[in-house]
C-alpha cells in the first residue's frame, strides 16, 4: 500500500513540474533546459528560507517567484538578445547552479528539523494532491482565458499572434516565466517532501518532464475529451510508477537517468504517430537547425 | 478622397555588398486613397510581395517613408503595424491557429486591438455572433465551431484567414495571392468573399494576383509591376474599360522593351 502512495505522491509532486515543462514544450514550442536549474532553484529557495523561519507556504510562494525570474532571463535572453533556445536554456541552468550554491551555501541542506507544509499531521498525500489539483484547475482556466489563448497560438503559429498586433517575445517571455515558476514550485515541494534539497536534485529534470508527457499520452490519447494537463499528471504518475518498478528489479538507482534517457529516446525513435510526435518535432527537426544554417559558425571563424 | 497610405522613395535591396546584392525597389512611390481596392500584377520576381512585407513590417526597408494615415510607420516594428493593417497570406496555414478551434480562432481575432487579459476568451454572447459571421461564409463551417482548425481544407482555412483578418476593421488589407494555392473553384470563391467583405467594411485594399482576369474585374485601380517599378497604373474610368486583350498588349511591349535593353547592353 505505501508503495503504491508513494507513486502517488511523488507523481503527483513532479507532476507539477511535467505541468510547466508542458507550457513551454508543447504549447510554446520552446525546448527549455532552464527547468533543470530552476526546479533545484526553487529546493534552494525553500531551504534558505524555511532555515531562515519563514512560514512554508510563504517559502513556496518565494520558490515560485524565484523560478519566474529565471524563466524571465532565459525569455529575455532568447527574445532580446535573440540567442537559440536552447542555448538559452543551458546558459540559465549553468548560471543556476552557481547561484543555487550560493543560496544554499553548501551542497546538501538537511530539513529534517525544520517545519514544512508537510509538518502538519495530514497525510502527505492530501496535501500534494491539493497542491497538484490546484494548480492543473488553475492552469485550465488560464488556457481559455484570451491571454491562454494567445499563448497557444504563439506554439502554433507566431505569424497570427504577430497579425493580431501582439509582441510575439512578450508572449514566450511570460510562458517562460509561468513554466519555470511551476517548476521551482515543484523543487520546493519536492525538498519540504523529501526533507532536504540538494544542489544535483535538478538533473535530467527536463528529460523527465518529457518523459512523462511520452507516457501520458502513450496512454491516454485516445480518450475523448481528455485535457492535457490531466494527460501529463497522470503521465507523472506512470513514469514514477515504472521507475519505481525498475527499482524492484534490482536497478540501482542511479541507473534510472539512463533509463529515462533510454525511454525518452525509444519514443523519439518510434515512428509512431502522436506519441511524443510534438515533442520530436522540436527536437529532431530542430536538430536538423544548426546544420542548414551555418549563420553562427561564419560568425566565429 | 483623401490619401490614406503614402509610400516615397522607397528603396530595397537583398544581400547589400556581396555577389548576391539584388535591387528590388530604388525611389518607389505609391500613393493609396483611402477606400481604394488595388489589383496588383506583374512579372515573377517584380517585387510585389517585398512590397506588401515593407508595408507590413515583415521586412525591413533600407530606405524612404511609408505614412499610413499621415502617420510615419517605416521604423514601428511589424506587431505595432500590425494593429491598423490586416493582411492574408498565399499560404492557407499562415492565418489560423492550427490546434486551436474555429471558435478560438475568431475570438482572438475579433480582441485584436483590444486586451487580451485574464478574462474568458469566449464569452456566451460571442458564440452567437460567431456563428452568424461564419455562416455568411456558407461553407458549413458553421456547425464544426469546435473543430480544429488544422482539420479544415485549404479553402476553408482561406476564408477563416479573410475573416479574421477583417473582423477588426482594419484601415488597410494587403492580400498576396491569397487564392493561389487552392484550386479554381474555390479559388472563385475567396474572391468573391474577398469582394463582398471589403466593400461592406469598406476596407482599402492592395491585392495581388496572378490572375488577369480578377486583376481586371475587382477594384478600381489596377497597377502592373516590372523589376520595382510601376509601369501602367489605371484607375477609374479607363480600368472599367480595360479588357485582358489590352493588358497582354501592355506586357508584351514591357517584355519586349527588356529585350530591347538588354541587347542594347551586350551590343
Ligand atoms: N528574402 C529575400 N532574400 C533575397 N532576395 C529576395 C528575398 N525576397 C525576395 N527576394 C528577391 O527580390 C525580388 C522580388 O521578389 P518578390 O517580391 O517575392 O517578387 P514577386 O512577389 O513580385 O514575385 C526577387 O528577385 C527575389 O528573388
Ligand atoms: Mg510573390
Amino acid at each position: 500500500m505505501d508503495f503504491w502512495i508513494n507513486i502517488l505522491e511523488q507523481g503527483l509532486l513532479f507532476g507539477i513540474m511535467v505541468l510547466g515543462v508542458y507550457i513551454t514544450y508543447k504549447i510554446l514550442d520552446f525546448p527549455d533546459l532552464s527547468v533543470d536549474g530552476s526546479f533545484p532553484l526553487g529546493a534552494a529557495v525553500t531551504a534558505a528560507a524555511l532555515i531562515k523561519g519563514i512560514h512554508p507556504i510563504f517559502a513556496i510562494f518565494l520558490s515560485c517567484i524565484a523560478g519566474m525570474m529565471a524563466g524571465a532571463v532565459t525569455g529575455y535572453l532568447h527574445v532580446k538578445i535573440k540567442i537559440t533556445n536552447l542555448l538559452s536554456g543551458i546558459l540559465v541552468m549553468i548560471g543556476l547552479y552557481s547561484i543555487n550554491l550560493r543560496i544554499m551555501q553548501k551542497a546538501n541542506v538537511p530539513l529534517f528539523n525544520q517545519k514544512t507544509i508537510f509538518s502538519i499531521g495530514i497525510q502527505p498525500i492530501w496535501i500534494i494532491l491539493l497542491f497538484a489539483l490546484f494548480i492543473k484547475i488553475l492552469l485550465d482556466i488560464f488556457l481559455k482565458t484570451k491571454f491562454g489563448f494567445l499563448l497557444k497560438a504563439t506554439g502554433d503559429n507566431p505569424q497570427l499572434v504577430t497579425s493580431l498586433g501582439i509582441d510575439i517575445g512578450f508572449t514566450k517571455i511570460v510562458g517562460l516565466m509561468l513554466s519555470n515558476g511551476l517548476v521551482a514550485l515543484s523543487g520546493s515541494l519536492a525538498a519540504q517532501y523529501q526533507g532536504f534539497s540538494d544542489i544535483g536534485m535538478g538533473t535530467g529534470i527536463v528529460v523527465m518532464g518529457l518523459a512523462s508527457i511520452i507516457f501520458g499520452e502513450a496512454v491516454l490519447r485516445k480518450v475523448s475529451f481528455i485535457l492535457p494537463t490531466t494527460m501529463a499528471l497522470v503521465g507523472s504518475m506512470l513514469y514514477k510508477m515504472s521507475m519505481a518498478f525498475a527499482l524492484k528489479l534490482r536497478f540501482p538507482t542511479t541507473d534510472l537517468k539512463l533509463i529515462t534517457a533510454v525511454i525518452v529516446a525509444l519514443a523519439l525513435a518510434l515512428n509512431e504517430k502522436k506519441i511524443g510526435a510534438s515533442i520530436k518535432k522540436i527536437f529532431i527537426v530542430g536538430g536538423e537547425c544548426p546544420v542548414t544554417n551555418t549563420k553562427s559558425i561564419k560568425n566565429i571563424s | 478622397m483623401s490619401v490614406l497610405l503614402q509610400i516615397q522613395n522607397l528603396s530595397k535591396t537583398f544581400h547589400k555588398d556581396t555577389v548576391n546584392e539584388k535591387i528590388v525597389f530604388e525611389k518607389f512611390s505609391l500613393q493609396v486613397e483611402k477606400g481604394d481596392f488595388i489589383t496588383i500584377i506583374g512579372s515573377n520576381g517584380a517585387g510585389k510581395s517585398t512590397l506588401l512585407n515593407m508595408i507590413s513590417g515583415s521586412i525591413p526597408m533600407d530606405m524612404g517613408n511609408i505614412l499610413l494615415r499621415e502617420k510615419d510607420i517605416s521604423k514601428e516594428a511589424e506587431y505595432k503595424r500590425t494593429k491598423m493593417i490586416g493582411r492574408v497570406f498565399q499560404d492557407p496555414t499562415m492565418g489560423t491557429s492550427p490546434s486551436m478551434t474555429i471558435f478560438e480562432n475568431l475570438s482572438m481575432a475579433a480582441h485584436k486591438g483590444k486586451k487580451f487579459n485574464l478574462t474568458m476568451g469566449i464569452s456566451k454572447k460571442d458564440i452567437s455572433q460567431f456563428i452568424d459571421l461564419v455562416g455568411q461564409l456558407s461553407l458549413g463551417l458553421e456547425e464544426q465551431m469546435n473543430t480544429k482548425v488544422g482539420l479544415l481544407s485549404g479553402g476553408q482555412r482561406q476564408a477563416l484567414a479573410l475573416l479574421m483578418s477583417t473582423i477588426s476593421n482594419p484601415d488597410v488589407l494587403l492580400l498576396d495571392e491569397h487564392t493561389a494555392a487552392l484550386d479554381p473553384r474555390t479559388s472563385e470563391r475567396i474572391i468573391e468573399l474577398t469582394q463582398k467583405i471589403v466593400e461592406e467594411k469598406k476596407i482599402t485594399t492592395l491585392m495581388v494576383t496572378h490572375n488577369l482576369h480578377q486583376a481586371i474585374s475587382i477594384g478600381n485601380r489596377l497597377i502592373m509591376m516590372h523589376k520595382g517599378n510601376i509601369i501602367l497604373d489605371i484607375k477609374g474610368q479607363q480600368k472599367n474599360e480595360l479588357t485582358i486583350e489590352k493588358l497582354l498588349n501592355c506586357f508584351e511591349t514591357v517584355q519586349k522593351d527588356d529585350v530591347f535593353s538588354d541587347r542594347l547592353l551586350f551590343s
